[in-house]
């Protein structure tokens, strides 16, 4: 009976950092080898940006209503009601709209991935693919990744124009403004630096999204019980990756446009 | 004449040689500290059923995937077509797979594609065909092979495990594989299905010309595919033959394996 050999958990932390670099290395060189699936890539962000609208859509319009009807008693305190609109854009845009959004596509996307890959290998299906002479990092990899980094963003942008309207409409419930003056106010408030920087940041929420499911769900082990867990530590860890990537953001920004 | 005969052992060697598709010798493969493959050596010829028989986890799979670099051997030589698998570039392993076909024990069906499209994959991944007139040819005729025309647009989800086996056969023999390595084609199907996918093993060594390594508990499957067989023991084969041979074996590993067989 062989004895078991048990490694120790910085070892395994490591290797678990160098698998994770390689398998980077590895998709960027598959983006430009061996030719793009287009078609799994437009299917991709069918799946990961269409699928995922409903749900970004709601969630960002109830953020919008419960924002705007938690200032409110603040602000009007101060005397300062009609700062609503432009308070809720600035929070909105800049940090509040892409967090949220992100966590939400982190839990329905990575977790989705993570899960979809993790029982491809316990299936054999990747082994299958692999020994056909394709390359499955070519074709399950690569067009996930680059679907979310794509996909992401652009609910961000969707989920803010809609918390912007769901606050619009609380707004409404207990004052009085039309949609023309909050429109301008809201757009008065944002500018550039508000705007750009949060874009940018969306983009590397979606590759650490994709890239994280893609890699729980690669390096899955080969039983049933492996599936959820590549899924739940998918959402976790990426989910986790969007703070790190926020707080980094944040700096960066600070010391660019609010110097 | 003695000069003559000499060339014509050389030449009766040397087809012989040629006809070696796969030569294994010494093959050793570990996995921590348990020697899964302590000591495999096969032959495989040119148009030749192998049948390996053994108990689960004496490592028939992982021969088998050795061969196509699923896996790599701690020690040993691997050699397929005459060249060395270990120490092959990627391109050398992808050129050497599409010549390897390899029916995975579920039939590893890609479960978000049809079954035509899961036919279609190799053919527009691996062998970069672009004509759809020839590729819905080649499905239609691989999918004929084994029986299953009817199931050309179905889900995996929707087929029974024999048709999942089949699907996944035709999917194996669409790319002319000249070498298949079939990972227990039988298992988990009912006598009569198992049977039937047997003769089918038979049918595309015939139609196809291909040489097979077959894996697999089932006798009656090993009686109906197998030219020849190799009994596997704790990591090495223990005993080989035809399968009335090995019948008659004293072996007790062997005898074990026949003891229901009238």
């Amino acid at each position: 009976m062989a004895e078991q050999v048990i490694i120790p958990g910085w070892k395994r932390w490591l290797e678990n950092i160098g698998d994770q670099v390689e398998f980077f290395f590895n998709f960027l060189k598959n983006i430009f080898t061996g030719g793009f699936e287009w078609s799994e890539f437009v299917r991709q962000c069918y799946e990961i940006g269409y699928r995922s609208m409903m749900l970004v859509g709601i969630t960002s319009f109830i953020m919008g209503v419960v924002l705007i009807v938690q200032l409110r008693p603040t602000l009007v305190n101060f005397g300062a009601a009609s700062m609503l609109p432009k308070t809720l854009a600035a929070s909105f845009i800049r940090e509040i709209g892409p967090v949220i959004i992100a966590i939400i596509c982190a839990g329905k996307i990575a977790s989705s991935i993570g899960a979809e890959l993790g029982s491809m290998k316990v299936t054999e299906q990747l082994d299958a693919m692999e020994v056909s002479g394709a390359n499955p990092l070519q074709y399950l990899v690569v067009t996930r990744i680059l679907a979310t980094t794509l996909m992401v963003p652009i609910l961000s942008v969707i989920g803010d124009v809609i918390g912007l309207f769901g606050g619009f409409l609380a707004l409404n419930l207990r004052d009085n403004m039309s949609f023309s003056l909050y429109f301008t106010k809201v757009v008065s408030a944002v500018d550039f630096s508000d705007f750009f920087p949060a874009f940018i940041k969306t983009i590397f929420f979606g590759f650490a999204i994709g890239f994280v499911g893609c890699y729980k769900g690669f390096h899955s082990n080969k039983g049933t019980e492996s599936v959820g867990i590549a899924a739940n530590s998918a959402v976790v860890t990426a989910s986790l990756w969007i703070f790190v990537i926020d707080a980094i953001a944040v700096q960066v920004t600070s010391l660019l446009f609010y110097k | 004449m003695e000069k003559a005969k000499a060339n014509t052992g050389k030449n009766q060697e040397a087809s012989t040689k040629k006809e070696v598709v796969i030569a294994i010798k010494g093959l050793k493969k570990s996995f921590g500290e348990k020697d899964v493959l302590k000591d495999i050596n096969l032959e495989l010829k040119k148009s030749e059923n192998v049948v390996i028989l053994g108990r689960s986890g004496t490592g028939k799979s992982v021969t088998i995937q050795c061969i196509v670099g699923l896996l790599k051997p701690d020690g040993g030589s691997l050699k397929v077509f005459g060249d060395e698998v270990e120490g092959m570039t990627a391109t050398e392993l992808k050129q050497l797979r599409i010549k390897i076909g390899f029916l995975f024990q579920s039939g590893a069906l890609y479960d978000s594609m049809t079954v035509r499209e899961n036919l279609e994959f190799p053919l527009t991944r691996v062998l970069k065909l672009k004509d759809q007139q020839e590729i819905d040819k080649r499905v239609e005729e691989a999918l004929s092979s084994v029986g299953l025309l009817e199931a050309i647009d179905k889900l995996p989800s929707d087929l029974s495990g024999g048709m999942r086996k089949r699907a996944g056969l035709a999917r194996t023999i669409i790319v002319n594989p000249e070498i298949i390595l079939y990972d227990e084609p039988t298992t988990g199907l009912d006598p009569i299905t198992s049977r039937e996918i047997s003769e089918l093993i038979l049918n595309i060594q015939k139609k196809y010309k291909t040489s097979s390594l077959i894996i697999t508990h089932d006798m009656e499957c090993a009686r109906i595919a197998a030219d020849r067989m190799l009994i596997m023991d704790e990591g090495s084969f223990i005993a080989e033959g035809s399968f009335a041979s090995l019948h008659k074996s004293n072996n007790k590993v062997v005898e074990a394996f026949f003891k229901d067989i009238l």
